[in-house]
């Protein structure tokens, strides 16, 4: 008993909520981009549709090192964008905590983008329409009308969204790197303890991100399972 | 109070081209499904877009396209009742009142409750849109319709969700409803009972065309052609040769009858109503058609007849000539047994083109 105080005491603390902070900023920005462009995707032509759709999804079907290759290419401070944010805005991405939340929010982004079309998809179109009979503004008809609709399906893409950004590896690594204290997260830390032969403190960090991942499916079910109470079982 | 619409829109093979003009107060269009009777009233309320056209509520334009005028739908202040109610799911009834309204905060919520009750669905409001009956359902939108005071209130086949025996006590009580709604309704259906009920004016469609259009009772009195007369509800039909002004042959039933009004020279086809008949027994009558019959049908309250005309053999397959009856001639049938004959009133028949 009195070894686990210690070793909770002693233990660094950091990656938690380096991994906590993203996955929120992350959430959050991937929740208004997946909606808007679902939202948009909807509205296109077929054609269009696919191409476009195809993009949007590449980055959950991509190894999350590809992406992260990319993001170094945008983002580097020696390349145009790279440049423009660090000359001009002051804005540095690679190696800092913003990083963290840019390579996050690109892998988990699809997930958010493909929950919300699909539940956008299931709305009845009549809705809409009556809302815009009854002069109901866009935005109106969007806020208070589809996304209460569609909410379910866009709560488990929220979640979902979170629970993949907070334990993003592949691209985070690549991009933001792991300086412990500042862009050092949960999964990276796990890495980096089991390397260094820290199997203590990494299978707590494995029981921690379990425990975390498991709340998040379990949150779905009860969400996205009040709404299908007539489902029949077979 | 004047709807005029002229809407041309094609999609595909389908073409809608109509003409719609009425000072009257309760319009009925009467089409069979996927004659374009929804779009029409779609594009009233601007949910889609003609390819060109024009519509105008009391003079004012809602949509024209030579002069590029096509206003949203926001700003048409059209009442749209869907056939599903399209009732915002997540929002109470209160709420599903509340939100066309733009007005402070106090008045609307007291044009809202003064509509809910006047609707009879008071002790309803904070209920959701699935907790509630299909009757309940349609009085909570057109609460909502009524609410927000539509220039114009368009229904899209309003009874059609609702179960059999709902139909006829909803119709009534939305008429009553409607009753001191200052605008003009316009009633999309393909029951011909319920727009029979409905209308002053109707407008029969088909296949994107207006067919024909007048006053109710000149619709189920004189449809112009047989498809009209099917969709007044006419069953039986037979090709016409017109020997002179007052006289027509009818070959499949084997009756030439001599008519006293004058017979338009391009008729072709006649129609008569299947509980029009009198039946004859024994001695031949004038314009008796010969028949047996070939299948029955008891319903509770009615017999449905059908009869083969004698000219019909195997080779040669004539339409069954369907004779309804109720009550006393139920009666008198059961009695009697199956008449030799059916005779034709000659003022009753509808003279048709194809």
């Amino acid at each position: 008993m009195e070894s686990i105080t210690e070793f909770l005491q002693g233990l660094d603390w950091s990656p938690l909520y380096i991994s906590l902070k993203t996955g929120i900023a992350a959430t959050i920005l991937s929740f208004f981009l997946g909606l808007y462009a679902a939202r948009k995707v909807i509205k296109m032509s077929t054609k269009a549709k696919s191409i476009v759709d195809g993009i949007l999804t590449l980055p959950m079907v991509l190894p999350p090192t590809v992406a992260g290759f990319f993001l170094l290419l945008i983002f580097s401070r020696r390349r145009p964008i790279g440049i423009f944010l660090n000359d001009a805005l002051n804005i540095q991405v690679v190696q800092t905590w913003l990083g963290c939340v840019v390579a996050a929010t690109v892998i988990a982004f699809p997930l958010m983008y493909r929950n919300a079309r699909a539940a956008f998809e299931q709305i009845d179109a009549n809705l809409v329409h009556a809302g815009r009979t009854l002069g109901m503004s866009e935005f109106a008809i969007f806020w208070k009308i589809v996304v209460p609709t569609a909410g379910p399906g866009i709560a488990s893409g929220t979640i979902l969204t979170f629970a993949r950004a907070m334990g993003e590896y592949g691209a985070t690594s690549m991009l933001a790197g792991n300086i412990p204290g500042k862009t050092g997260t949960v999964s990276q830390s796990i890495a980096m303890v089991t390397e260094s032969g820290d199997y203590v403190t990494a299978g707590f960090w494995v029981a921690v991100v379990l425990v975390l991942a498991f709340l998040a499916v379990f949150a779905i079910n009860m969400i996205t399972g009040k709404h299908i109470k007539n489902v029949k079982s077979w | 109070m004047r709807l005029s619409a002229e809407i041309f829109r094609k999609i595909g093979n389908f073409c809608l081209d109509i003409k719609i003009e009425s000072n009257a107060k309760r319009i009925g269009i009467l089409g069979a499904s996927g004659s374009g009777k929804s779009m029409t009233l779609r594009s009233i309320a601007g949910i889609e877009t003609p390819n060109r056209g024009h519509i105008e509520i009391d003079g004012d334009v809602l949509y024209n396209s030579s002069k590029r005028i096509d206003l949203k739908p926001q700003k048409r202040n059209v009442g749209y009742m869907f056939q599903n109610y399209a009732l915002f799911p997540t929002m109470t009834v209160l709420q599903n009142v509340l939100c066309g309204l733009k007005g402070t905060k106090e008045e609307n919520l007291e044009k809202a409750m003064a509509m809910i009750s006047r609707m009879g669905i008071n002790g309803l409001e904070n209920r959701l849109p699935g907790e509630l009956s299909g009757g309940q359902q349609q009085r909570v939108a057109l609460a909502r319709i009524m609410v927000y005071n539509p220039r114009v209130i368009l229904l899209d086949e309003p009874f059609s969700a609702l179960d059999i025996y709902l139909r006829d006590k909803m119709q009534r009580e939305m008429y009553e409803l409607l009753a001191d709604y200052k605008g003009q309704t316009l009633m999309v259906s393909h029951s011909r009972d319920e727009l029979y009920r409905f209308s002053e004016e109707i407008f029969v469609v088909g296949d994107g065309k207006i067919m024909q259009s007048g006053s109710t009772d000149s619709i189920f009195n004189s449809p112009i052609s047989v498809a009209i007369a099917k969709l007044t509800g006419c069953k039986n039909f037979a090709k016409i040769q017109v020997v002179n002004s007052h006289k027509i042959n009818i070959p499949d039933w084997g009756v030439t009858l001599d008519l006293t009004r004058e017979v338009p020279q391009d008729t072709t086809w006649i129609g008569y109503r299947a509980h029009l008949f009198e039946p004859v027994w024994g001695e031949k009558d004038s314009n008796c058609i010969k028949v047996r019959l070939v299948a029955k049908d008891e319903l509770p309250f009615e017999t449905n007849l059908y009869f083969a005309p004698e000219i019909s053999s195997k080779e040669n397959k004539i339409e069954d000539i369907c004779w309804f009856i109720q009550g006393e001639m139920r009666k008198i049938v059961e009695q009697k047994g199956m008449p030799d004959y059916l005779k034709i009133s000659e003022e009753k028949i509808l003279l048709l083109k194809e």
